[in-house]
Order: structure tokens, then sequence, then C-alpha cells
């Protein structure tokens, strides 16, 4: 018995260490947003290249920037891009910068519950502003029946839901906020979570699915895909050319190609109010955050392999999961500033 | 050795061995807990040198202003407790009662098992059921009717949103409910039996005896039951989180949205950035921690004078 105990495990050994030399393990944490979008990319790079597993830890933005600054995984990702303050202090420890990488978009739309209102509802940024901050208090105000004629809306109290967790798409909803009213970006400003003026709080997008749902006369915002894959009404909004648009992976794919032309070389873009037709106004790039040098030439291929991947065949999955992908221009200035990874 | 042994021969029967390793044990529950609050106090430098000792006495909870106060979370745990405790303490105590001193042996045992299993529920569980169903009903029953028969009291003023204090302590008094029932009952059991005969004999009812004998009798133990349900109550995270709003105000009404100490670190830990945000939330621990000493030691006064004055029996 103790014999064959032996000889299992030492071939559990043998077989581990077969698998240590051949597989390249890469670890990365951080945004919970793109979280399914990721790890079907890992599970199908990983049947693409069998050598190369990628573990990646949902555990927040912020917890990926704090990682990736601590060198405890080999990659990070977060829904807003590094502040100057957190780059210099990645600088400062490492000794070289790191690189910030789209991989996909997300957004953000207003969603609400007034009984006897089916219709779809037209916000302008004023009104949404408005609303947040607890200027406009009841439905039937002015600036929000304004773009909505023929819609019948109540003298109700309006009930603001919030996320009450720190996330990217608070972060992603009041950057909008700060960018088209400016008593926001003085009082409030733009955050993973903020000090919200009035409202309350539900934890996650199901959270305040939840609250508004059950609460009549509410208005909140939760993410695209989150409305899209459990049926919800959501509202349209006023782009910058005035234009109402409805958010769709089309409609935010076109904002990142407004933003495309006057894209940093560092990515780092707030693609929210962006220009263009057709563009939807609360949008967001998701980033991987990639060391610009490594210490391990086999590491360096792997990732760069699979960043290349990702922006190139991997765009095409991203639509069954409902993200907006990537425009071309993107990916292509994305892949010249791969070249900088050593 | 002033021992009658050697310590050799000791260490040989065991005893001292015994003695040493329970001792490691047992000091190692110090160790650990000296080692949490050095932890949380080393943790949480940079808001404990700005803000000092307002950070107790601030209202405000901005991360983009990096501006943190806990008084809105110290309140909000507190009045959430106190809601609970309310509900909790009449309720499981009289179930108690029936379960230890008047209801036969096999109801007592059979409730006892549905009890223990009612502690043993997970919280996240209590916090869907007070999502779909304490919080409609606060909403559209339980609220409009306070607010028309006492809506005089600020504790029942403003609109009825359902989610708050009120629903946030009815969940909490659901969860702590079947600690009450289980220690108390216990408690009343171990009562001596011949403490109800001598007030029988004197010639009380029943109920004289369990009111005006056991339960003076069990006291104290009734009171650390009330305390373990407290403890519960102020830590408990999830099942708060769910119902209680998470907005960061102070109001006297029950009905207004807060939020707790546990229910904020939970929801914001993870996507924490700057480092004086992180260590805010560290010290939100340290200040629940101390929350807890502080009641815990009240607690302990409490119980030493009570059952001072119980064992005079002066009152029995």
């Amino acid at each position: 018995m103790k014999r064959i105990v032996g000889i299992l495990l030492a071939c559990l050994g043998l077989a581990g260490m077969v698998w240590a030399q051949n597989t390249l393990s890469i670890t990365g944490a951080g945004a919970t947003f793109p979280y399914p979008m990721y790890s079907k990319w890992f599970d199908q790079y990983h049947k693409l290249h069998s050598n190369i597993a990628i573990n990646y830890q949902s555990i927040g933005s912020g917890g990926g920037i704090r990682q990736i600054t601590e060198g405890t995984v080999d990659f990070g990702a977060s829904d807003g891009p590094m502040n100057d303050e957190q780059l210099k202090a990645y600088q400062d420890k490492h000794g070289f910068p790191i690189l910030h990488f789209p991989t996909v978009l997300g957004a953000d739309v207003p969603t609400y519950n007034i009984p006897g209102v089916n219709a779809e509802l037209k916000f302008t940024p004023d009104a949404l502003a408005g609303i947040f901050l607890g200027t406009i208090t009841k439905w039937n105000d002015p600036a929000i029946t304004g773009p909505n004629p023929g819609v019948k809306l109540p003298a109700d109290d309006i009930i603001v839901v919030h996320r009450s967790d720190g996330s990217g798409t608070t972060y992603i909803w009041t950057d909008y906020l700060s960018k088209v009213s400016s008593e926001w970006k003085n009082k409030v400003g733009k955050g993973t979570s903020v000090n919200w003026p009035v409202g309350l709080g539900g934890q996650g997008n199901e959270g305040v699915a939840g609250l508004v749902k059950q609460t009549p006369d509410s208005c909140g915002y939760v993410e695209l895909i989150y409305a899209i894959q459990n049926n919800m009404p959501y509202g349209s909004m006023k782009n910058s050319s005035g234009n109402f648009i409805k958010a769709s992976l089309a409609s935010v794919t076109a904002a990142a190609a407004g933003a495309a032309k006057n894209m940093p070389a560092d990515f780092r873009v707030s693609i929210t109010d962006a220009p263009g037709k057709e563009a939807y106004p609360i949008s967001s790039f998701t980033w991987l955050l990639v060391p610009s040098k490594f210490s391990d030439a086999s590491m360096r291929d792997a990732i760069k392999g699979f960043v290349k991947w990702m922006v190139g065949p991997g765009q095409d999955n991203t639509e069954a999961l409902s993200y907006a992908k990537l425009p071309k221009e993107v990916v292509a200035k994305e892949l010249k500033a791969l070249n900088d990874v050593q | 050795m002033a021992g009658s042994r050697s310590f050799l021969s000791r260490l040989r029967d065991g005893d001292e061995i015994a003695r040493l390793i329970t001792f490691v044990f047992a000091g190692s529950v110090v160790l650990l807990t000296v080692l949490l609050v050095y932890e949380l106090w080393v943790g949480s430098v940079l808001p404990r040198h700005k803000f000092g000792l307002a950070f107790f006495v601030t209202r405000v909870w901005d991360p983009v202003f990096d501006n943190f106060g806990a008084l809105p979370f110290i309140y909000g745990t507190l009045v959430t407790s106190a809601v609970a405790l309310f509900i909790a303490v009449p309720l499981g105590l009289g179930a108690a009662i029936f379960l230890a001193e008047l209801a036969p042996a096999r109801v007592s045992d059979t409730l006892e098992f549905f009890i223990d299993l009612l502690a043993a529920v997970p919280s996240v569980i209590y916090g869907v059921l007070g999502i779909f169903i304490v919080v409609p009903l606060m909403r559209d029953s339980i609220e409009p009717a306070l607010k028309h028969t006492l809506g005089f009291l600020p504790l029942f003023k403003g609109p009825a949103y359902g989610i708050g204090f009120l629903a946030a302590g009815v969940v909490l008094a659901i969860m702590v409910i079947p600690y009450i029932i289980s220690v108390s009952r216990e408690i009343l059991l171990s009562v001596p039996r011949d403490q109800r005969e001598a007030a029988l004999a004197l010639g009380a009812t029943r109920w004289e005896s369990t009111w005006k004998v056991v339960v003076p009798f069990a006291r104290s133990g009734i009171m650390g039951s009330i305390f373990l349900a407290l403890a519960r109550a102020l830590g408990e995270t999830m099942a708060v989180t769910m119902v209680i709003g998470n907005a960061p105000l102070i109001s006297a009404s029950l009905f207004s949205p807060g939020n707790s100490i546990a229910s904020v670190i939970a929801g914001q830990f993870t996507e924490a950035t700057g480092d004086l945000y992180l260590q805010s939330l560290i010290e939100l621990g340290l200040v629940l921690f101390l929350l807890t000493f502080v009641l815990n030691g009240l607690a302990r006064i409490l119980i030493i004078v009570t059952s001072q004055r119980g064992s005079g029996m002066g009152n029995a």
C-alpha cells in the first residue's frame, strides 16, 4: 500500500515538474468590469497556446493598480487610467514606466422606474447632472419634460440610486457628469466612489438595478452590458453633437473612434462626451497595465503575444459578450506602442 | 522547586507539557488581538495624523477631495444595532422563557433545533430576504402605518423608501434573535430546580416563580446572550449593506438611508485607490474595534453591577 502511494506521489511530482517546465504561468489582477471578457480570452488563448496559462483575479481596479505597483502580479487591469501620482509612484519604485493598453469598451446607461411611463426617456446632460446633484427633484421638471414631448411625467419626487461600492462604473458616470457640469466638477468630482449629494446606494450593478426596479420614481445608472443582459429599460443621452443616442455596441465604438484622433501616446484618455454624430457620450475604455520592461524574456514575449492577439483576432469575440470592440485606429496605435515593451 | 514534585517528573507525566501547550494556545488569542490592533494602528497612520480626533466627529466622507470622517458610520452602526436589540430582546427573551419553562421538553427540543438552524444561515441569505420581503413590506405597509400613527415623533418622519435604518435594524433583529433564544434558554434551563420549588412552595404561581425567581437568577447569563447578539449586530456586513441604503447620512428618522462601518469597508475597500482613502477605511476598522471594545467593557460592568444586586436576592 505504502509503495503504491509512493509511486503515485512520484508520478504526480514528475507530472508537476513537466507541467512547470513547459507552461508559463502569468498572473494578472484588477478590474471586475471586463472580467467575463478577460476570462474568455485567457481561456481561448490557452487553447491556442497550451504553454501559456494566464491567471486573472478580478479584485477591482484599485487593487489591480496597487498589486502591479507592488510587483506582485505580472500585469494589472483598470477601468480608470492611473493618475500622474500613481504613474510616478510606479516609476520611482521600478525605474521604468508602466504602459496602458485599451482592451474593450464599456458604457453606463441611465435607468429608471416611473409608474405609468413606458416610453424611452431622453436625457440632456443638464437634466442628468441636475437629477444627480439634487437640484432637479421632480420628474415633471421642464429640464426633463422638454426633450420628452408626449411623455406624461408625474409630479413626483425623483429618488436617485447610485453605486455604494467603489467601481469603474461610477468612475465613468462621474467623469461624464464632471465634463458636462461645472457645478458637479467643483462640488462632487470624479472617482470610483464619490460623496453623493443625494440618493440611495446599492451594492453592485445588481444592487442598483434591484433598487430601481423596486422603488417607484427612481433613477439610477448601470453598465450597458448589465442592462442589455437583463432587458432593463434605459434612456438615451444627448451627445456633444446634439443628437439623442441610445447606448449600443456600435454607438460606444463610435465614441472611441471620435476620441481616437486625439488619442495621447499613452492611451490614458477619457472618451466621455466624445465628439462624433453617432457617439454615445457615457463610454469608456478599460485598460491592461503592462510594465515597459521585463527581466524575463519569455514572460515579456508571452505578454506581448497575448496583447497582440487580444487587440487583433480577440476583438472578434467581444460582441458575443456585449462588449464594444476597439476602433481600428486605436488597434493600430496599440500595436505600435507594444514595441516599447522591452 | 517549590512544588511537591520536581519539574522534570511533572514534565514526564505530561502535566507540564499539557500546561505549556494550552498556555501557548490561550496566549495566541491575546497575541492575535494585539497583532490585529497593531496592524490597524500602523495601517491608518496617514488619516490619524491628518484628521486626528476630528475623524470621529466629521460628517463628510469624500474620496474625491480626500476628506474623511467616521461619524455617519458610527451613528449608523449604533442606530441599527439599537433597533435590532429593541426588537430582538423582548421577542428572544419571551421565546426563551416559553421554551425553557413552559413548553413540554419535546416541543422545546424540536424548536431548539430550528433555532440553531436559523443561527447558521449565512448573512447574505438574510440580506436577500431583506431586499425581497422586509424592504417592500416596510415601504408599502409598516412605514406608512408608523408615519400615520407615530408620525409626530422625529423617529418616523420623512419619505418611506423601504430601505434605511429601520429595515437594516429589522433584518439584524431577525439575525440575532436565534442567539438570544438559544443562549438564554440554556441559561434558564440551568437554573437549579430547588429555586423554582422554593418559590412554588411559598405559594407563587408558575408565572411568578418564572418571572420573579428564575429570570432574575439567570440575569447575568441573559445579559451575556444580549451582548453576544449586540456584537453580531455591530459587525454584521453583508445583510446590512443590502438594505441600509448606503448613504452616509445622519438623520433622526429611522426611515432615512444610512450606512454602517462594516458595510462601507466592505463596499469601498477593493476600489480605494489613494493611500489616504485606503488608510481611512482601515482607520474605520480601528474605530469599529474600539466601539466593540467599549461596548463590551460597558457590558461587563453592567453584568457585574446587576449580578451583585441579584446575588443579594433582595428583590426575589
